[in-house]
């Protein structure tokens, strides 16, 4: 369908609305917010890994003279030992409010502990140190195999393993454990005459995102709440904040201000309740902003984690059985994104027999939270390492495995659903018959890898209003906030639908108050659930103004015509006609300055909640080198294969991959949490985690497959997770070629690489 | 307190002049009581470059630069880089190219590059990626911001 369509605004290049604010420096950001009188805050962090906090003394830093406020876990309400959906999935309350501040328990470095609000930032800094705090150390256990082992130190007393969806009475650090079947693997491996069995570790990563956390509240005489703060979405902060501060919703407004990254990272509470309880205490508006240290040692990161994978091959390259466990930290509270990661790792394949173990581990480190594609790229890593193996060792083209193996509409996923129409395929072929593919790569110590992904992708909730400016522009007002211009590709769905110039609309995002409930931007969902909310707001509009039409129409035609309806009136290239009448023909300017003498103002509104979401599936490949000496590992070429869906503005579209493959080579090759013995981070700060520089890369080809998603009227995917997934296995895959060794752990750093290469 | 140096400056042109404690980076001085919140703070230590700009025509991370250490030197931030009615070619170009996502980095970036191309008007696709690996991009993969500067470069060369 959307193939055939001639587009007039989908699919070009304008400039984003927010675009000279943004290169002027005149946007604000979360930590530009400014008020009358605000005071500034800082958070006591744990220093041990895992420590029961005995005493809380904070008599000498509420002494210090411009310390306004001291605040701790019991100036939070008692959380309930429950469940809520906060929209980035079920997150238990207690754990939550034990997260913002901490309770009986420090189970990470970074904890927060206590924070202070006072006339500035370097008071506040004094007086967190004047807090005087008793800590029992306890052992502290750091990865997914240790917590798992009998005798492990236990995190939270009393937590049992969920196991299979029974609670289990085994005390445990294994949060819970799902088993995802199709088919029957046991039968599957006896067919195959080649079966690959290996053991994957992947380090803790951060998301890296460039501006750090804040959040400046004001909690005024009312009790009534405000929250300025850079979100991936202002409800989500809302809920949480009203449920760790135990106040209704109504009392709480979110503004989100402009937001400097996110990929997952900013969709918790971490400062907003506690600027909110210092604000409370103070009468004051009250800011808190992260340093580069807290986001490495508090907020994000996603896990690290064991992959056993087992997979079986017949000798014509027939994959029929693959088998997979999966141990994913969670961090220090449930959560880990093990789910998901179950749910993408065969994903791309019609593999007839499949079996996914899935164990959320506790561990002590931050809590993990989403990071594109969450659990995806781990999961990749190990299963697109194996069809590597399998395509060497059956003599067939990696790709040409892909081909022979590939996942078409009708195929069932491990997790149960069936793939509606999907571009995998088409991705594959694409890569095959891409130059990059087709030009043999020349010299010593290199290698040329690919690799496959998969990622769901996420609908949610959105809504979007329109209303008709008297001059035939209009102002849209959504709720996603917009961290990599989507401001423009929503922007552009309801102009193609209005039949206006882009130009003509200006969109706006609002805080909890100004619109209706939107979800995160995350999921890769903004561009295709809030855009079809845009489209719907759109056809709104239209459907208004046909209205309007068709009874001025009528009001003009002498009695005893039959009366003209909304159908009769048709709506194409932003005019207005009748078809039962040649001669009628308004503009949607004439129309939008009729509206006061139609029945006033139009504002077109829609709220969406879409299911038809388009799975994504991306194919890369990669050229390396590999330095014999020092084991460090050069991109040379890169090349990223996606299918879209339908490129609204294909510049952010390449702009999302080519990001994405960025944190992929970063995951691939030098990112990691390094830890010391004592569970302290040795590397937090962006001198020592690693993340790619410019220098470290070369351009990032892309190649956009648009394959339309039935599930959206302009056949939109969501585009912003899957090109993170195949990076670490095409690297992997590469060096292999380059060097002979098969790579099982990440980072791939070149001392890692090394070592291989000499064993 | 210790006492409050006094510091004279030109800023983007104009003669400013502030009271700042010893302890207080230009970064800070800048965003939190002259108000120029354009130059951001990624990591407050030098890594990141996303609070570029220039003191006396030398680019530097003012995160690391003392306040007080401006008395009597130019500062340029990214809010005096474009005209009243027009963007610098380097603002222009990132917006053409889709340089920025988030946009946290790009004023350090647009700071950064003009820095470059004040010194080397014709750089290189590595010379940019050189100079600029100071500069950290997480959302981009760098890929545009390369183009948008080597792009940037050709226009005010054509126009000098
Ligand atoms: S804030 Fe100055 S270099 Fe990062
Ligand atoms: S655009 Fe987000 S960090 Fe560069």
């Amino acid at each position: 369908m959307a193939e055939a369509t001639a587009y007039q605004v989908i699919g070009t290049r304008p400039v984003r609305p927010d675009g000279a604010d943004k290169v002027t420096g005149r946007a604000i950001y979360g930590a530009d917010v400014r008020m009358a009188g605000m005071l500034h805050g800082k958070v006591l962090r744990s220093p041990h890994a895992h420590a029961r906090i005995k005493s809380i003394d904070t008599s000498k830093a509420e002494a210090l003279p411009g310390v306004k406020a001291v605040v701790t876990h019991k100036d939070l309400p008692e959380a309930p030992d429950k469940i809520a959906n906060l929209g980035e999935g079920a997150v238990n309350l207690k754990f939550l409010s034990n997260n913002v501040l901490a309770q009986e328990k420090a189970l990470y470095r970074g904890h927060a502990i206590a924070a202070v609000a006072a006339v500035n930032v370097h008071v506040a800094e004094e007086a967190v140190n004047l807090i005087e705090v008793e800590y029992d150390i306890l052992p502290s256990v750091l990865t997914a195999p240790e917590a798992m082992e009998d005798g492990a130190p236990i995190l939270h007393d009393g937590m049992t393993t969920t196991s299979l969806g029974e609670k289990t009475d085994r005390e445990s650090n294994v949060a819970s454990h799902y088993r995802f079947t199709l088919g029957d693997v046991a039968e599957g491996f006896k067919q195959a005459d080649l079966i690959i069995e290996r053991e994957f570790d992947t380090a803790t990563v951060h998301q890296g995102y460039i501006e750090p956390h804040n959040a400046t509240a004001m909690w005024n005489e009312e009790g009534h709440v405000t929250i300025w703060t850079s979100t991936q979405g202002a409800f989500v902060v809302q809920k949480q904040s009203s449920e760790v501060l135990g106040i209704p919703v109504s009392q709480v407004s979110v503004i989100p201000a402009e937001i400097g990254g996110g990929f997952g990272g900013k969709i918790p509470v971490y400062l907003e309740p506690v600027a909110a309880l210092l604000s409370r205490k103070t009468g004051q508006a009250v800011k808190l902003v992260m340093s580069r240290t807290e986001e490495f040692e508090s907020t994000g990161p996603t896990p690290g984690s064991r992959l056993n994978v087992k997979m079986g091959a017949t000798k014509d390259g027939r994959v029929v059985a693959a088998e997979a466990s999966l141990a994913f930290e969670a961090g220090a509270f449930p959560g880990s994104p093990v789910g998901p990661g179950g749910m993408c790792i065969f994903s791309p394949y019609s593999f007839p027999n499949m079996q996914v173990d899935g164990y959320d581990v506790v561990v002590n480190k931050p809590k993990t939270t989403a990071y594109r594609a969450p659990g995806a790229t781990n999961a990749a890593f190990a299963s697109e390492t194996i069809m590597d193996e399998f395509a060497e060792q059956l003599g067939i083209d990696p790709l040409q495995l892909r081909v022979m193996n590939g996942a078409k509409e009708g195929d069932r996923r491990v997790d149960g659903p069936t793939h509606p129409r999907i571009g995998f395929l088409e991705t594959v072929h694409a890569a095959l018959e891409h130059e990059h593919y087709n030009t043999p790569l020349e010299g010593p110590n290199r290698g040329r890898g690919v690799a496959s992904g998969f990622w769901f992708n996420v609908g949610l909730q959105s809504s979007v209003v329109i209303n008709v400016n008297s001059d035939g522009t209009v102002s849209l007002v959504e709720g996603s906030t917009d961290i990599g211009g989507t401001r423009a590709s929503i922007a552009m769905q309801a102009a193609e639908v209005l039949g206006i110039p882009y130009e003509s609309v200006r969109p706006t995002v609002a805080g909890t108050d100004g619109v209706g409930y939107t979800d995160v931007t995350g999921g890769s969902r903004t561009t295709f659930a809030t855009g079809y909310a845009a489209y719907e707001a759109a056809n709104d509009v239209v459907r208004q103004m046909k209205e309007r039409l068709a009874e001025r129409w009528n009001a003009e035609t002498e009695e005893g015509a039959t009366a003209l309806t909304a159908e009769d009136v048709t709506y194409s290239g932003g005019v207005f006609g009748c078809s039962k009448d040649a001669g009628k023909s308004v503009s949607f300017q004439e129309m939008a300055e009729l509206m006061p003498r139609t029945g006033g103002p139009i504002s077109g509104r829609a709220t969406v909640q879409p299911r038809g979401v388009g799975g994504a599936f991306a194919t890369h490949i990669v050229d390396v080198e590999v330095d014999p000496d020092t084991g460090k590992v050069s991109i040379l070429r890169y090349t990223a294969v996606q299918d879209v869906g339908k490129a609204i503005h294909p510049s952010y579209v390449e702009g999302q991959i080519q990001g994405g493959v960025t944190q992929g080579v970063g995951w691939a090759l030098n990112e990691a949490y390094l830890y010391r013995e004592d569970g302290n981070m040795s590397n937090a700060s962006f001198l020592d985690y690693r993340m790619p520089t410019c220098l470290d890369l070369p351009m990032i080809d892309t190649v956009l497959v648009e394959v339309p998603n039935p599930g959206h009227p302009f056949g939109v995917r969501g585009v912003g997770e899957v090109p993170i997934v195949p990076p670490p296995a095409a690297v992997a895959n590469a060096i292999y070629r380059a060097t002979g060794q098969r790579m099982t752990d990440l980072p791939m750093s070149p001392g890692y690489v090394l070592d291989k290469m000499q064993s | 307190m210790a006492t409050r140096i006094h510091v004279q400056t030109t800023l983007n042109g104009e003669a400013v002049e502030f009271l700042c404690d010893s302890r207080q980076s230009l970064l800070e001085v800048l965003r939190d009581d002259l108000g120029f919140t354009g130059t951001k703070e990624g990591c407050s230590n030098g890594n990141c470059g996303a609070c570029s700009l220039q003191v006396d025509g030398v680019l530097v991370d003012s995160c690391l630069v003392l306040a007080a250490e401006v008395d009597g030197q130019a500062v340029n931030t990214i809010e005096g880089l474009a005209s009243p009615a027009q963007l610098h070619p380097l603002q222009q170009k990132f917006l053409e190219h889709a340089a920025l996502q988030c946009g946290i980095c790009t004023p350090g970036f647009i700071m950064a590059a003009k820095a470059l191309l004040e010194k080397n008007p014709k750089p290189t696709e590595h010379e940019v990626r050189y100079w600029l690996a100071g500069n950290l991009c997480r959302c981009t993969g760098y890929d545009k911001i390369v183009r948008a500067v080597l792009d940037a470069a050709e226009t005010m060369e054509a126009s000098a």
